[in-house]
């Protein structure tokens, strides 16, 4: 683990002198996590005080459940109420019920919010009904007497075959069969990946209390404040002021409570409405799993044209996503999905064709990565087959290809700065001992091939019962929201300092786990000159707190906290100019006493030089990126087809490290969820249902199942960002599944090329070698 | 509805409960202690993990009936030292200085299974600590910190 102490007020790094680009570490020192301030809210996490939704009391609430579809597809025709059963002592809403629009606030705005008498159900796990009780069991027995009247449509479940489409892009740079005809060979791929769930380990969670003056307050589990404020403004024809929106402490996120949590809010605002009383809609695992968004599904081609020293010549992409029922983020996933599809490589003919369909499953949505994980497992996968085909080592090929400073990507973006491609890919190269290690599976595979042992089925004994390979894969991520999101925005943070001297950071962002209450106070206050204590973060409360634009794309660091510190620079500037340019930290307090409040709002700025047309798919497509290597490391199990991980080297270049420990925490998690990807977590369906919705059925990797994790800071600023941060969420998601999938093909010697790599995947295509068939 | 009494965090406790109630929903609803977490309420993700005579168990797999007479252990009770003495345990200072908890929704669960490994006499080997958490599932960490902070611990570097 490598990081570095932090200099404040925020300037330029400082550079170790044996790698200027790689942030040295902080030193151990108790009551600091090494020298940086503890996590702010943690004690609280730790001793067991932190308030959670299902932790939260109000007096005299109710429990909400929702009554949902048990068909993919289908007209629905009655709701029908046992006549046997007394309804008055319960409340039951249906979409008659909703007093705004019964449509959630999203990018189409095609989902309802309860399938009316008259629509069509769309998924298996599709909200219709609405049930509350005084008690959980009342919940339990009238649940089943509500029955639902439908009749059957012909569902589909093929994303090639829908006829819905919801979105379509197409990039295109260069002359593809230019590139084609100077190719010295030609390498085609095709690529799958299917569901993933966030699996964050706190479910889904909402309470609904109204107001008297018809206001309705939700408290919850969430990752958008705004998103939530904006969908109850919508549905239940409320002002901006009797919309209230308040996270409760939020155990894990992952893009899985960014849009989601907007239905939840709807549902128990509608029951909290017609039952006069608060409402708590608690999902258990089991709904969480079945009805929640999870990351599409994507099917990728590769068509890709090389020079004989393996220069890219042309790239010609297609990718189909899964949207399933609704639209939700689509459009923006299939985005990012395109615009990250060539990998990070300089290719100077390029055609990508990205379309997202419709189909009878539930809607697929936000998940760390945003459709980049899809297409960076295709691109490195398909990368490292032609560096196979041409018998060059994958460091190399990624040498000869990779970005720098002044190429020009697909959308006609050049890198003006901030590229560290080939810095990434060498520290990974250097730290995993690559080639070496590379060297020796190969050594190890000739081994087993000329034993007798090494022969397959049953018969194995000794070391030849095992394979052991390394694997190397790159990735970037575009920083912040794709194209013109960011302008659209218009994001506001706020820094006070308040009539009692006390300095606030007023942002809508949220705190999931990833260390945002902690990072505010120390960019803050090492501008205000103020130890990180003096400043305090306001609670995300949607009365108090301005839209700071939602908790995703790995923008709160890198935008929201841009936004704070010319925030601060500003209050500090104003208070030091009526006393006589004296510094902050001394006359802050007396300010405060004969000024009263000062508060600086910060709103949005579009990053001078960057600009991108929406409707060409030209320009920059984001203002910086960020740039990762991955080493790992497997054995895998020649028997059964077992992959063990056993160590990961992720080099991840954030722009800036504002505090070491959090920033490789980031790392850390978001690998292994990659190694979860690449190895084990997998959604099954039958007839467009989640069949193994619960968690002794869709496995996630325990301690025993996870890699030793090596993590590299690298720092390459982005100036656009007074402290140079790029953002660190998704990042490591992007490249961590590619690797194991090629230590797996230097293990065995097939390409898995449908994630996850299953022991049955890897064993058919083990034996699939073995009968003579192409490894690729 | 039977009458049960247990010691929970040193203190005597007696419910009148359903034998068959949970004792995580007992913990959570009838003593107030909401420090301890559902996650899937099937044993499977250890979030709901407290120490039931000194052994880690999924409170959401213990019915009542077997918790009479017996000593419950929760998060809120490795945080008395916290309450009396303002400041944590060495566990939880060490989870909270490494960076082994992010969203903190496992971080009882993680804490108790933790205490359980220490207490029988772990070491500071990584794979009998991964063992020993084994059954606590992570979704932020990558188990890394966790690991860490376990074995910095058990090597008395807290102390």
């Amino acid at each position: 683990m490598t990081t570095r102490t932090l200099p404040r007020p925020v300037v330029a790094p400082e550079r170790s002198a044996a790698d200027a680009l790689v942030a040295t570490p902080g030193l151990a020192t108790r009551g600091r996590a090494r020298g940086y301030p503890l996590r702010r809210e943690g004690p609280a996490k730790l001793t067991g005080a932190a308030m959670y939704a299902d932790d939260l009391v109000f007096p005299g609430a109710w429990y909400g459940a929702t009554i949902r579809s048990t068909e993919p597809r289908a007209r629905l025709v009655a709701i029908e109420l046992d006549p046997d059963v007394d309804w008055s002592k319960v409340v039951v809403v249906t979409a008659a019920d909703i007093p705004g629009e019964n449509l959630v606030s999203a990018i189409k705005e095609d989902q309802p919010v309860l399938v009316p008498v008259g629509g069509e159900i769309r998924h298996h796990a599709e909200p219709v009904a609405l049930l509350a009780a005084a008690d959980r069991a009342t919940i339990r027995q009238l649940k089943r007497r509500i029955r639902l009247v439908t009749e059957a449509l012909p569902p589909n479940f093929d994303p090639e075959r829908s006829d819905h489409v919801f979105a379509e892009y197409e990039v295109v740079n260069g002359d593809l069969d230019a590139g084609f005809a100077a190719a010295a060979h030609v390498v085609e791929g095709e690529y799958r990946v299917g569901h993933q769930e966030q699996l964050y380990i706190e479910n889904n969670a909402m309470i609904a209390v109204p107001s008297e003056d018809g206001g309705m307050a939700v408290h919850g589990s969430l990752q958008c404040p705004y998103y939530v404020h904006k969908a109850l403004k919508k549905s239940l024809g409320l002002t901006s002021d009797q919309a209230r929106v308040v996270q409760a402490e939020t155990g894990g996120g992952f893009g899985g409570k960014e849009e989601y949590p907007s239905i939840i809010a709807l549902h128990a605002a509608l029951l909290a409405r017609k039952a006069g009383r608060p409402v708590r809609m608690i999902y258990d695992r089991h709904e969480d799993i079945a009805a929640t968004t999870k990351r599409h599904p994507a099917i990728v081609r590769h068509r890709t044209a090389v020079a004989a020293d393996g220069t890219l010549l042309a790239q010609d992409i297609e990718i189909v996503m899964d949207g399933g029922a609704y639209c939700t983020l689509t459009p923006v996933v299939l985005s990012r999905g395109a615009l990250h599809s060539g990998g990070p490589y300089r290719c100077p003919n390029v055609r990508i064709r990205a379309r997202a369909t419709r189909t009878n499953t539930p809607p697929n949505g936000a998940f760390r990565g945003f459709g980049a994980p899809q297409v960076e497992f295709a691109a490195e996968t398909h990368l490292n087959r032609i560096a196979e085909r041409l018998a060059i080592s994958p460091a190399e090929i990624r040498r000869r290809n990779a970005y720098e400073l002044g190429d020009v990507t697909p959308t006609g973006q050049v890198l003006r700065e901030s590229v560290a491609a080939q810095d990434v890919l060498r520290l990974a190269v250097e730290a995993g001992d690559f080639e070496r290690l590379r060297a020796a599976t190969a050594r190890g595979a000739a081994e087993r091939r000329d034993s007798v042992e090494g022969r397959p089925g049953p018969y194995r004994s000794g070391a030849a019962r095992s394979a052991s390979g390394i694997g190397l894969a790159m990735g970037w991520h575009g920083a912040g929201f794709t194209g013109s999101g960011e302008v659209h925005i218009g994001s506001v943070a706020s820094v006070e300092l308040t009539g009692e001297g006390q300095i606030r950071v007023l942002i809508g962002s949220t705190e999931m786990g990833q260390g945002t209450t902690t990072i505010f106070p120390l960019l803050v206050s090492g501008e205000l000159g103020l130890p990180v204590e003096a400043v305090e973060m306001a609670p995300v409360d949607t009365a108090l707190v301005p839209d700071s634009g939602p908790t995703v794309a790995s923008r709160t660091a890198m935008v929201v906290g841009g936004l704070c510190i010319a925030a601060a620079r500003r209050l500090r500037a104003e208070v030091e100019s009526r006393h006589d340019g004296r510094p902050f930290a001394e006359v802050f307090l007396a300010d405060a006493a004969s000024n009263g409040p000062t508060r600086i709002d910060q709103t949005f700025e579009p990053y001078p030089g960057i600009e991108f047309d929406d409707a060409t798919y030209r320009g920059d497509a984001y203002p910086a990126f960020g740039w990762a290597a991955c080493v790992a490391t497997v054995d895998v199990d020649l028997d059964t087809g077992e992959v063990a991980v056993r160590d990961v080297i992720a080099v991840d270049d954030v722009g800036h490290v504002i505090h070491p420990i959090l920033c490789e925490g980031q790392v850390e998690g978001g690998t292994l969820q990659a190694v979860g990807y690449a190895t084990i977590e997998e959604i099954k369906l039958d007839d467009g249902r989640y069949l193994n919705d619960r968690l002794a059925t869709y496995l996630i990797p325990t301690a025993l199942d996870a890699p030793r994790l090596t993590t590299i800071l690298v720092e390459a600023p982005f100036s656009g960002a007074p402290h140079g941060a790029k953002g660190v969420g998704e990042l490591p998601m992007d490249v961590g599944a590619p690797a194991v999938v090629a230590a797996i093909h230097d293990a065995v010697g097939a390409w898995i090329t449908e994630l996850p790599a299953t022991p049955e995947r890897i064993l058919a295509a083990i034996t699939a070698i073995d009968a003579g068939a192409d490894p690729a | 509805m039977t009458s049960i009494r247990f010691l929970v965090n040193g203190t005597p406790a007696e419910v009148e409960v359903p034998g068959m109630r949970r004792l995580l929903d007992v913990l959570r609803e009838d003593l107030g202690l909401t420090g301890t977490k559902e996650g899937c309420g099937e044993g499977e993700c250890g979030a709901c993990s407290v120490l039931l005579d000194g052994q880690v168990v999924d409170s959401c797999l213990v019915p009542m009936c077997q918790v009479d007479g017996r000593i419950v252990r929760t998060v809120e009770g490795l945080a008395l030292a916290a309450r009396e003495h303002g400041t944590l345990d060495s566990l939880q200072q060490a989870f909270l200085e490494l960076g082994a908890a992010q969203c903190g929704i496992c971080t009882p669960g993680m804490l108790m299974a933790a205490r359980a490994y220490l207490d029988a006499g772990g070491g500071p080997d990584s794979d009998a600590i991964r063992e020993g958490i084994a059954g606590n599932l992570c979704r932020c960490t990558g188990y890394q910190k966790i690991v860490e902070a376990i074995a910095t611990v058990a090597a008395g570097e807290m102390a």
